[in-house]
């Protein structure tokens, strides 16, 4: 890998207002069907209420939401869990793909990935992810994700330059994802100013359904 | 979703653990080269024209006549200012939309009982020909005025949409009228008694204004939400907010997306309850000397003493009702005065939050503030609204810059035509939101119990309107029965032949409106049309013109209602005047000649084919609202009868004495905190039904626009939200199935459990789609629970105003 270009992805999370277009663009240009999405959004969020007695009421309350693909980890997980070998990581730009011909949909993959990226296709028993929008790469585009982005809040290129681009972001090790220790994510992320850190107890999240 | 139970921490470090010994990366796979653009894949440029203030353009691709994906646009440098107009996720969508199994694909008539959805497919010929034979006949039998068309918006084409069916229908003598709207009657009314005129409250000072101010206030309103396009309001005030950093407070029932990070504070509030809230900073403001005498000396009607009209005393100015206190000179406060205790226990807000707001605000340099519309549509909209505009008329703070007299915010503006309606030579008119009170016994409405206008009056000022409405044209809109209040009354009433005899629905799909129809005409999607439209009405900062075209056919049978419109004019007699002799391309031609007389810049249009979209940001530069007055008040004076701001109103001074009201509705010459019915202060009806229900924007639909497409309802979920303090009282966990239910009905919907709304408030996103059958609506319509009781001045729709009890199924 080391001399070779790595993707990945930047997340500005004070820009996100969760409006799941990128979820929803990924959906299109792949014709996923309802159940596979390869970009999520998750709403995280927390607070106390307390009923003060006299009819009103004080709360501290706080959401954001985070955006997440595949980060195309530099120690990815379902790499090393796929007994096949469908599941590998591109030598010329990092991407993490599945051979869909060699998978057989054990789903070993997903139960690893701490980021819910590989999404089993139960109709055809074949493993799905987000792939880098590879062929929009190879036009010069960017992914569907980034280039729908109504808030501009995903951006997407090789991780040194990501990491020139926006000197202030950090590792995501912000709630709900893990820490990125595990699986050393390429994903650089701007915090939004409630981003709780990896492990967090005060919040949870509140959109399971939607993701 | 099983496979997505949490994020997987604790089973990803164990994973890590277990498998560190493998390889990374496999080299034994190589995937197969990226595959090139589809040969022959062709480029059209179209737009979604919705209802949500933007028209947004797409980009559609399409292979054999086949749409194969749809993209934003992505042709600038994207720096703010020249940036590009990316659709939201509905436009994202579209494809599913255009190829939705419940496409209406043929013309129909209905054959089973009204509302049945049994229709049996027929010809063209046959359908036109029965369409001109019932209106012809309505006309015939009883009158024009007897013909409505119910509200709509889902399809704002320029030139192939409902102008076409109004001209129609004028060139034949006319249809019953309405005013207002569902989205702003109360604005209307509300600016129109403050300001005169609406424009004020719908056309407030743009986004971009708000850098010249230090603090945003946004009571209710919610760009990120409602104006999600990506050049829309949403950007602009992200935009706004990141770079010049004022302080941003939001006062919602909901932490709204226009939160999550952008908000400095959020202020929880129980819905219809903003005016005590307003009183109560006025009472402070009044109480520490912070509102602005000169101001209100010379520019409005009815603070104090100093500037009431003639005839009225002190006790009825502004300044005694919010301090209780008649006497002239004497500011000491009444048992009843505003304080901010007395709001608090109202509003749910801590009097010291309360305190806190009020001196923010008048310390602000130039606070930005804007009451939303959400206010308007209480059972007291006209007077909640009009409570709001208070906030800055009594700092001063209008027509300044980083000002905003509490309108909505204005849109950027480029022209592009409509096809030209004529003129209705009915003058009756009706509130858009009676028309079902029109159809049960429109003969007996009248002027000073429902608002009718444009009829005979008697010395009282009364008259009646004298017709019952007999047939309903409802073109691509959901007004016939999803966004009208309580649904099960409608259903009845439709379902009754004898009363609304005949009517039209044209639309696309299957709609719960479009299974009412007597006759269905399949129209064409936007995405199978050419027009030249622009960004509509509250695009933000933006404006844009986006030239249609398309590189499939129109699915099926449908036809552009146009040509089904010149179709009828031919039946009907009226085709010379329908078409001035002019072909479907002259008409395109014209519009965009009218158009590029408006915007020069504007290429041509083989330009446009290719390129799709002209835009510019602020052609007109930012826009302060009632500058112009604010400079020189005698040269440029209001609409009122005073010309100036009306905190005091004559004209409802006469209304709240000469209107018949319903017993609890409340018509006044200040604006003023009103408890209502089904209101927080309504606990006779809260023994049965305690909590507060407001409908909200869901992302994931344009009011109803969209919600037959499935990746749309997987990606935002339609549930309730609740609050967990409530949601523990009755046991409930964020998924569980639960009944909401009231007096009018029952739906069934998911509960989410979520601390980002009040205590005691439940809210639910408007506009899904009511399943006919059986008691209770599993479609989830939120209008099952809502009232056709109307607003006491326009008559209007107060859809946020419900009590309900929710259970678990």
């Amino acid at each position: 890998m080391s001399n070779n270009i790595q993707y990945g992805f930047h997340v500005d999370a004070s820009k996100c207002t969760g409006c799941k277009t990128c979820q929803v663009s990924c959906k299109d240009r792949k014709d996923l069907p309802v159940g596979i999405n390869w970009r999520r959004v998750y709403e995280y969020g927390g607070g106390q209420w307390t009923e003060n007695g006299d009819g009103t009421v004080s709360q501290n309350v706080f959401a954001y939401y985070m955006s997440i693909g595949c980060n195309h980890c530099s120690e990815p997980v379902c790499v090393k869990a796929c007994p096949t070998g469908a599941m590998h990581k591109r030598r010329e730009d990092g991407l993490v793909h599945v051979a869909a011909d060699l998978c057989i949909g054990c789903e070993s993959c997903a139960r690893a990935c701490p980021y819910d990226a590989p999404q089993i296709d139960k109709d055809r028993k074949v493993m799905t992810k987000c792939d880098g929008c590879y062929e929009r790469l190879a036009e010069g585009k960017q992914p569907s994700c980034v280039e729908s982005c109504p808030m501009r809040a995903i951006d997407f290129g090789p991780m040194d330059e990501l990491k020139a681009k926006y000197p202030g972001a950090i590792s995501p090790d912000v709630a709900p994802l893990p820490e990125s220790s595990v699986t050393t994510p390429n994903l650089l992320i701007t915090p939004n100013r409630h981003s709780r850190p990896s492990g967090a107890t005060d919040g949870e999240v509140l959109n399971y359904s939607e993701v | 979703m099983e496979r997505r139970s949490f994020l997987k921490m604790s089973a990803a470090l164990s994973c890590a653990a277990t498998v560190s010994g493998c390889n990374s990366s496999s080299k034994d796979v190589e995937v197969v080269p990226p595959t090139p653009p589809v040969a022959g894949e062709n480029l059209n440029w179209s737009a979604c024209l919705v209802n949500c203030g933007s028209n947004c353009p797409v980009q559609v691709y399409s292979t054999d006549g086949v749409i194969t994906r749809v993209e934003s646009e992505f042709t600038t440098t994207d720096k703010y200012g020249d940036h590009d107009v990316r659709a939201c996720l509905r436009g994202r969508s579209l494809r599913k939309r255009v190829y939705a199994p419940d496409r209406l694909k043929y013309p129909m008539k209905r054959v089973g009982p009204r509302g049945s959805g049994q229709f049996e497919r027929i010809s063209w010929d046959e359908a036109l020909d029965l369409v001109a034979e019932k209106l012809q006949g309505t006309i015939d039998q009883y009158g024009n005025e007897s013909i409505h068309f119910t509200y709509n918006s889902g399809a704002r084409y320029h030139f192939s949409g409902k102008q076409c069916l109004y001209r129609l229908m004028n060139l034949k003598g006319g249809y019953l009228n309405a005013y207002g709207d569902y989205s702003w009657s109360q604005i209307y009314e509300a600016a129109g008694q403050t300001y005169g005129s609406a424009g004020p409250g719908w056309q407030g000072s743009s986004v971009s204004e708000m850098q010249n101010s230090d603090l945003v206030l946004m009571v209710g309103y919610n760009p990120s939400e409602i104006r999600m396009s990506g050049s829309g309001e949403a950007y602009d005030f992200l935009m706004q907010k990141q770079k010049n950093k004022f302080k941003t407070i939001l006062i919602d029932p909901r932490y709204t997306d226009s939160a999550v990070g952008k908000e400095d504070q959020w202020i929880a509030i129980r819905p219809g309850t903003d005016a005590a809230l307003f009183e109560a900073l006025a009472y402070e403001w009044i109480t520490t000397n912070t509102v602005d005498q000169a101001f209100l000396d010379k520019y409005c009607v009815g603070y104090d003493e100093k500037t009431m009209p003639a005839g009225v005393g002190y006790e009825e100015s502004y300044k005694a009702y919010i301090l209780d206190n008649a006497t002239v000179g004497d500011s000491t406060p009444g048992v009843n005065a505003k304080t901010p205790e007395w709001a608090a226990a109202i509003t749910g807000i801590e009097a010291h939050i309360i305190v806190e707001l009020a001196r923010e605000l008048a310390a602000a340099r130039a606070p930005f503030i804007q009451i939303a519309a959400s206010l308007n549509r209480q059972a007291a909209g006209e007077n909640n609204t009009r409570a709001g505009y208070m906030l800055p008329i009594l700092l001063g703070q209008l027509g300044l810059p980083g000002t905003n007299c509490g309108g909505l915010c204005k849109g950027s503006f480029l022209h592009a035509p409509f096809m030209p309606t004529g003129a209705n030579p009915v003058k009756k008119a009706i509130s858009f939101f009676t028309f079902t009170q029109a159809i049960e016994d429109g003969k007996n409405m009248t002027v000073l119990s429902d608002g009718v206008q444009g009829v005979d009056t008697d010395e009282e000022g009364d008259g009646k309107l004298g017709t019952d409405i007999k047939a309903i044209i409802n073109y691509g809109g959901n007004a016939l029965i999803n966004q009208h209040s309580d649904v099960r009354k409608t259903e009845k009433l439709l379902q009754d032949e004898s009363k609304c005899e005949f009517i039209l629905v044209v639309d696309n799909w299957m709609t719960p409106s479009a299974k009412f129809a007597d006759v269905l005409l399949p129209d064409v999607t936007w995405l199978e049309s050419e027009d030249l439209i622009y960004q509509s009405y509250a695009a933000g900062d933006t404006a844009t013109l986006v030239q249609m075209s398309s590189g499939v056919d129109p699915m099926f049978e449908s036809r552009p209602i146009y040509e089904v419109c010149v179709d009828l004019a031919k039946r009907m007699g009226v085709e010379a005047e329908f078409t001035e002799g002019k072909s479907r391309t002259d008409w395109l031609d014209q519009f965009y000649a009218e158009s590029k007389a408006a915007t020069p810049g504007l290429p041509d249009k083989e330009v446009m084919l290719k390129q799709g979209i002209y835009r510019k940001y602020l052609p007109d530069g930012g826009y302060i609202v009632l500058e112009d007055f604010r400079n020189d008040p005698e040269a440029n004076p209001l609409g009122t009868p005073s010309g100036k701001i009306e905190i005091y109103s004559s004209r409802l001074a006469d209304k709240a004495r000469t209107w018949k009201l319903k017993e609890g509705d409340v018509i006044s010459a200040l604006p003023k905190y009103v408890p209502t019915w089904e209101g927080y202060e309504d606990t006779e009806t809260k023994k049965k039904y305690p909590l507060q229900l407001t409908g909200y924007h869901t992302k994931g639909r344009a009011h109803s626009s969209y919600h037959n497409v499935p990746w749309l309802r997987e990606v935002v979920q339609d549930a309730v939200w609740m609050n967990p303090l409530d949601a523990n009282h009755r046991g409930l966990k964020t998924g569980d199935k639960v009944h909401i239910f009231n007096d009018r009905g029952t739906i069934e919907v998911e509960v989410k459990v979520t601390p980002r709304i009040m205590v005691g408030v439940t809210a639910l996103g408007q506009g899904a789609w009511f399943k006919p059958g059986g008691d209770v609506d599993k479609g989830g319509c939120l209008n099952v629970l809502t009232t056709q009781r109307t607003t006491p001045v326009t008559k209007g729709n107060p859809q946020h105003t419900n009590l309900v009890e929710i259970r678990k199924v």
